[in-house]
């Protein structure tokens, strides 16, 4: 559907996307996941040809979009786009609604027809000679998307959509997206910093670092296996000790970090350096003085609890083994198995959960 | 303290019983000055919005000069003008010197720059985030621009409605170009500079009086239509936050 090659976008001297390359394919989610800062919203504005970009070429549908004005229009007709923060007209809700329609020059008639049916896909069918000012941040929201796809759009951008909603609303908005995509067939390009929202609404994610599209793939990909250390701290694993393969059989592998060996699968060769990236929440804890339940770990470990962090229903428990290991565990557990700063525990990581990547910083740094 | 209240009493009268002499002065001023106001708007709000629209080199400079002439005097424009249509002036052979027309040009040229200055500012606090959204929901060029147009209207017509002021206080222009002729070119002002050299106190501050309620019913007029215009549409920036 949209192609985009080597995008570059420079403001100034500083670089904001750099020679981006990418596919988006028709009818899928696509995200873009990034800390703030990262260059998201300036790659969908290049995408919704909002802003030109410094050098690169973005194709919509095969055509080259670098051409004139006119054509830029043409094919900015064929997307919608909805706002981190939407600016709503001062006017009903209805005629915010219609403006898409109007400068297309829709006969008044089949205008209205459709603005009610675009309220009606947004659960705002009532809501039609209400004043826009007066509505909460997700209603707007809701009017905002509504604007957007009462053009019937091919393609479907969203800027952050929930970054300024409460909890409840931004559900309701990531339903409506969810719901648009599956019911109409549109493409769905989205920028959210919020992982768990990417994960959960795409088919497809892109984690942009910096300016670059540093990892493209499936929701488990990002998260289960990330290129790289920063990537990986960015989707929530902050243990990624490394060490030495020293032995390896068909790909199952011993790695040594420190003095504790870890068993997991690699095809990294013996000698090779190797970080394992462990995802906090495969990691199981137990109290230290308790036997060791028979349990298919492979990988067992003692240490002490330096940090206990509340994370919602959860709480990230720090674990020092001679390197740092951190766990995620539900508050009830922490508290049922009295853990606390100092406590002494054993901690336990299965061989298939650990995901094997050379190491070249810890090379660079010893 | 008696010329005041003297002054005061005849003033009263002379409004009271419509004084045809004084009513003229009063129509012709409007006349001369809401005409100026309208070329000027129609010349100041296109000028500004391609100014505000358009990037070029020397904008800022552009725009710091028209701010600078918010303040040029307004016998210098007198003056320019003057040179312009006198007889032997390269406009002379449009006789509009001493004429009424003649005025309308000379406050049109003076207020063209406050008004052009004013738009400007007008358009540039339209936030950003309306014209992308906007753009992003297929406005052309032309539909982008009225639509920003129309949410500075409030402050656009308070551009033409400073314009206007400073276009019926004025005398410099008046006196010049008008040359202050009895029944033919006298406005307010230059009726007061001469009735106040004449010792007709009275008469000044009632053509006095009758200035400020001009300008009063102007300003009023022009917020009855504001404020009727606010329930239609307006663009606020931004959304939820928080």
């Amino acid at each position: 559907m949209i192609r985009i090659e080597r995008l570059t976008k420079k403001f100034g001297e500083k670089e904001t996307v750099k020679e981006t390359d990418l596919e988006i394919r028709k009818g899928e989610i696509f995200t873009f996941i990034g800390p703030s800062g990262s260059g998201k919203t300036t790659l969908i504005r290049l995408i919704d040809l909002l802003d030109w970009p410094t050098s690169g070429t973005i194709f919509f549908d095969g055509i080259d979009t670098s051409g004139t004005e006119q054509v830029r229009l043409a094919v900015r007709r064929r997307m919608g786009m909805v706002f981190q923060k939407p600016a709503v007209l001062n006017t009903t809700v209805a005629k915010n609604v219609a403006f898409g329609l109007k400068f297309r020059g829709v006969p008044e008639e089949e205008m209205q027809r459709k603005v009610r049916g675009a309220l009606e896909l947004v659960g705002l069918p009532h809501f039609t000679d209400r004043k826009a000012v007066t509505l909460s941040g997700g209603e707007m929201q809701r009017v905002a998307l509504a604007r957007a796809m009462v053009t019937e759009p091919e393609v479907l951008l969203l800027d952050e959509p929930t970054a300024n909603l409460d909890p409840v609303s931004a559900d309701l908005i990531e339903n409506l997206i969810h719901g648009i995509n599956k019911r109409f067939g549109t493409t769905i390009i989205m920028s959210t910093h919020d992982m768990i929202q990417g994960q959960r609404l795409a088919d497809r994610i892109g984690v942009i670092m910096d300016g670059r599209l540093v990892q493209t793939g499936s929701a488990g990909e990002i998260f289960y296996q990330p290129k790289g250390k920063a990537i990986a701290r960015f989707v929530g694993i902050d243990a990624i000790p490394g060490g030495v393969v020293t032995e390896n059989r068909q790909g199952h592998a011993l790695i040594r970090v420190k003095d504790i060996c870890f068993e997991a699968l690699t095809d990294l060769q013996v000698g090779q350096r190797a970080a394992l990236y462990i995802r906090p929440e495969e990691v199981t804890l137990t109290p230290a003085d308790v036997s060791p339940a028979k349990s298919s770990m492979r990988n067992q470990l003692f240490g002490r609890i330096k940090k206990i962090q509340p994370s919602g229903p959860f709480v990230r428990i720090t674990v020092d083994c001679g390197f740092s290991l951190t766990a995620l565990i539900t508050r009830r557990s922490c508290t049922e198995l009295g853990f606390a700063a100092g406590s002494n525990v054993l901690g336990g990581v299965k061989a298939t959960a650990i995901h094997v990547l050379p190491d070249d910083e810890g090379q660079a740094h010893q | 303290m008696d010329d005041i209240a003297q002054g005061v009493i005849q003033a009263v009268d002379l409004i009271v019983t419509l004084n045809p002499d004084i009513m003229q002065i009063a129509a012709l001023s409007l006349f001369i000055s809401l005409s100026a106001t309208c070329v000027a708007a129609l010349i100041a709000i296109p000028i500004g919005s391609l100014i505000h629209f358009q990037d070029f080199y020397g904008k800022r400079a552009l725009i710091i000069l028209i701010q600078t002439l918010y303040s040029v005097p307004t016998v210098v424009v007198g003056l320019v003008i003057y040179l312009l249509i006198s007889r032997s002036g390269p406009l002379g052979f449009l006789g509009l010197l001493f004429t009424p027309e003649g005025m309308i040009l000379g406050q049109t040229v003076l207020i063209i720059p406050i008004i052009t200055g004013l738009v400007i500012s007008a358009l540039s606090g339209v936030d950003k985030s309306i014209s992308d959204t906007l753009v992003a929901l297929g406005a052309t060029g032309s539909q982008k621009i009225l639509q920003i147009l129309k949410e500075a209207r409030y402050a656009i017509l308070s551009a033409v409605v400073l314009g206007f002021g400073r276009a019926i206080a004025e005398v410099g222009v008046a006196m010049m170009i008008g040359g202050n002729i009895r029944g033919f070119t006298r406005v307010l002002t230059t009726a007061i500079t001469l009735e106040t050299g004449m010792g007709e106190f009275g008469r000044s501050i009632a053509l006095g009086i009758i200035l400020l309620a001009l300008a009063l019913i102007v300003v009023v007029i022009l917020n009855i239509i504001t404020s009727g215009l606010s329930h239609d549409t307006q663009v606020i920036a931004g959304g939820p936050s928080g």
